[in-house]
């Protein structure tokens, strides 16, 4: 038989949440097409409860992941990347379907996501010694500043840039040591879904990212007020949402990214790495070793 | 026999206060808009210090065009060139520190040994470590040529007047911002004498404008569509009335707010040392600091020797006369937190935890409230987990490190917190776990222009302090 003619497999989609591959608890799930309306698959239509499930995961994860060193960090990071480069075909696939361009530049885009990365990856290791340091403080004090993770972050994938857009926005947030909780692009969530399955076998512990699919509407507002979320990237948020959930999310004082351009295919630079750490400032005495005697 | 102390009181004749005093808008006095005004007084005594103008709408209108024609000039000079202007500024608050001192003492009731020892150095150091910025953004690690946002709009609380407005005004200008600051209702007068060091240090007008004023005009300097940039310390309460009020805005915010920090004493610290810290925590100004070490948590096979020594020591402390160089603890600031310190050390009794108190005598007329201990306190008591903001220590008790370290982050606030023990790897392993932007080892409440402070979780976000705190003021 040709391969034309074989009927090919079809994947259900499933959520990723705490290491797992829920379907929704609320048994939806909504129609994914292309740019040309032709059926692609049934997305799961995620819950609040699916949300609130996904904050669990991510704190549980939390100290796992914060504390682990930053080179085992990147370690697993490289090895998301690892994982990446092969399923290149899939997510050419995936993308090119859900963006409406040609399968090259599709290739293209994912050859850039798997590179974004890799630059992340890099990063865990280094954005402490960027952003942190000594200060040379008036007196006989050892004073350290140091960058920690603010904790459990809610991710608003782009709508559009649903894979490059989409690594560029959940990398940063992990490779610092946070845990993240990620509603996908709601017209194009496939690629995210596949995400969900790269990490699953990656090294990477359940519940670092939680992939929802869905409302973005819906699934943001609960998290954007969920008083154990730390924080927020608004991007895959219009502005007439955006303030909302910034008005929700004020509550407990999270950490707000507003939603911006960006050309996913430029220099990052640090801003999202930084966006969600916090500085942490430790004093000690130095004391003396003469005559003087005690060091506090 | 115990020897009693002679008063020794700082003389007044340094400081020279006018009846009356305006809002300070593109480098003059002025009266408010409406003419509104409110009496400044001395909490130590209830004696009127002054009468000052009350900026309204208008008045914020009026400032931040002033700030906003000013902002050409100013962002546009050589950074060499303000640096200059900040040196000067740091310069004559060296000179005028005495007479500043006193100002503050009087306007804010906190003891001259403070106000002299803490708060004016530190002052002056923040414009001097600022000062140097100006001309070396480019190497501040926020790429070539970094931005200034604009007008700043600053709104400072009433504990540590003069001090706050450094940590807003210094980076803001270094970065070549200008600003309208809001100097507490209760403590306006040295943001003025402030902007009168501003016309002797020739800074060009509009760059820093003062309106005194209560809530209301706080919150018309945070609305105003021309300002660019809130920088905010005071309570938690307010902080997140500001984010719901600047969301969907361009506005960047620094918010620096409440906190409940903890002080953990291991079985392995020195006694003395520890009760030293935990008196500096909770009593310097009268436990009216953000950062302050409310909640005591010492392991429990050290309790009773702990409390002993430190029931001892709270018996030394002097209070009264904050003029007085032998004072340890002076007035609160006001009759309204007095009320506010009063209901909530009455609901920890109410809730049935055990109210300790050295003898002391206070002053008949003024705000006074004496050091004061709470013990058999647990996490759901009101006092372990409201910030009270005056001299109220809770104390709880914890057994193993794990349980320190649980105890310490069970709060909405994360600013600061202590840890005493003798133990170097125990020292790191708990601040590494403490969720608090400041941690103080073997030492409490140290600051230093260039230790960046702020905190995690409901104590606000932003630093302020150190290269990080040129951040907020930088289009980065």
């Amino acid at each position: 038989m040709s391969e034309s003619e074989r009927l090919s497999v079809f994947k259900t989609y499933k959520l990723y949440v705490g290491g797992k591959f829920p379907r929704s608890e609320s048994g939806r799930v909504y129609e994914v097409t292309d740019q040309k309306d032709r059926w692609l698959a049934n997305a799961p239509q995620a819950s609040r409860k699916d949300a609130r499930d996904a904050v669990s995961a991510a704190r549980k994860a939390f100290g796992g992941w914060s504390g682990a060193t930053a080179y085992n960090r990147g370690q697993v990071l490289y090895r998301v990347a690892e994982m990446l480069e092969g399923r290149r075909g899939q997510f050419t696939a995936e993308v090119a379907a859900s963006e409406g361009i040609s399968k090259s530049r599709a290739a293209a885009v994912v050859d850039a996501t798997v590179d974004r990365w890799v630059w992340y990856a890099g990063w865990t290791d280094k954005i402490g010694q960027v952003t942190g340091g000594a200060n040379p403080v008036a007196g006989p004090f050892f004073n350290l500043s140091t960058p920690e993770p603010t904790g459990v972050v809610t991710v608003l994938a782009p709508q559009d840039s649903s894979f490059l857009g989409l690594v560029s926005v959940v990398a940063p947030v992990i490779a610092t040591g946070n845990t993240a909780v990620v509603v996908a692009s709601e017209r194009s969530p496939l690629p995210a879904l596949s995400l969900g399955e790269v990490l699953a076998t990656s090294d990477l512990p359940g519940g670092v990212v939680n992939v929802l699919s869905g409302r973005t509407a819906e699934l943001a507002a609960p998290l954007a007020s969920h008083q154990d979320v730390n924080g927020i990237d608004l991007y895959g948020a219009d502005e007439t949402l955006a303030k909302e959930l910034e008005i929700a999310a004020a509550d407990n004082l999270k950490r707000v990214v507003r939603p911006h351009p960006v050309d996913f295919s430029a220099d990052p630079g640090t801003g999202r790495l930084t966006a969600f750490l916090e500085t942490k400032t430790v004093w000690h005495p130095t004391g003396g070793l003469g005559a003087s005697g005690s060091g506090y | 026999m115990a020897f009693e102390y002679a008063p020794a009181p700082e003389s007044r004749s340094v400081v020279d206060i006018a009846p009356s005093y305006g809002l300070f808008i593109d480098g003059e006095f002025t009266d408010a808009a409406d003419g509104k005004v409110f009496k400044t007084v001395s909490p130590a005594t209830e004696e009127v210090l002054s009468e000052v103008a009350r900026a309204g709408a208008e008045d914020v209108d009026r400032a931040v065009k002033a700030a906003r024609g000013a902002f050409a000039k100013w962002s546009a000079l050589p950074g060499a060139e303000r640096a200059k202007y900040l040196f000067r500024i740091a310069r004559i608050i060296q000179e005028r520190s005495r007479e500043l001192a006193v100002l503050e003492t009087l306007d804010n009731g906190k003891p001259i040994r403070e106000t002299r020892d803490a708060d004016l150095p530190l002052v002056a150091a923040h414009f001097f470590y600022y000062a140097g910025w100006a001309d070396k953004l480019d190497h501040a690690g926020y790429g070539a040529n970094p931005r200034p946002l604009g007008v700043a709009g600053q709104v400072i609380p009433w504990n540590f007047p003069l001090l706050m407005l450094a940590w807003k005004i210094a980076p803001a200008l270094a970065t070549g911002n200008t600003v309208v600051l809001k100097p507490a209702e209760t403590t306006p007068l040295s943001a003025l004498f402030f902007a009168d060091i501003c016309r002797q240090a020739g800074l060009p007008r509009g760059v820093v404008n003062i309106l005194p004023g209560y809530g209301d005009t706080g919150a018309a300097l945070v609305e105003h569509e021309d300002v660019d940039k809130i920088a905010f310390t005071g309570s938690t309460a307010v902080g997140k009335a500001i984010a719901r009020q600047i969301a969907g805005t361009g506005k960047k915010a620094t918010l620096e707010l409440g906190g409940k920090g903890a002080n953990i004493v291991f079985d392995d610290a020195p006694v003395d040392q520890a009760v030293e810290g935990i008196v500096t925590g909770i009593f310097f100004n009268q436990g009216q600091v953000c950062c302050a070490g409310s909640r005591l948590l010492v392991q429990e096979s050290v309790q009773d020797e702990l409390l002993d020594s430190l029931k001892r020591r709270l018996s030394t402390l002097r209070v009264g006369d904050p003029l007085d160089k032998n004072t340890d603890l002076g007035a609160i600031n006001s009759a309204e937190q007095l009320a506010r310190i009063r209901t909530l050390a009455d609901a920890g009794e109410a809730e049935g935890a055990e109210r300790w108190s050295p003898e002391c005598e206070l002053p008949a007329s003024g705000y006074w409230f004496a050091p004061t201990l709470f013990t058999n306190v647990t996490q759901a008591h009101t006092v372990a987990r409201d910030e009270i903001f005056g001299p109220v220590l809770s104390v709880l008790t914890f057994r193993t490190p794990e349980e320190a370290v649980a105890k310490a982050n069970n709060t909405q606030y994360g600013l600061s917190a202590g840890i005493w023990t003798e133990k170097g790897s125990r020292i790191l392993a708990v601040a590494n776990r403490l969720r608090a932007g400041v941690v103080w080892a073997n030492t409490f409440n140290k600051f230093d222009p260039t230790s960046p402070f702020g905190g995690y979780k409901e104590s606000g976000y932003g630093r302020e302090g150190g290269r990080h705190g040129l951040e907020a003021y930088l289009d980065v």
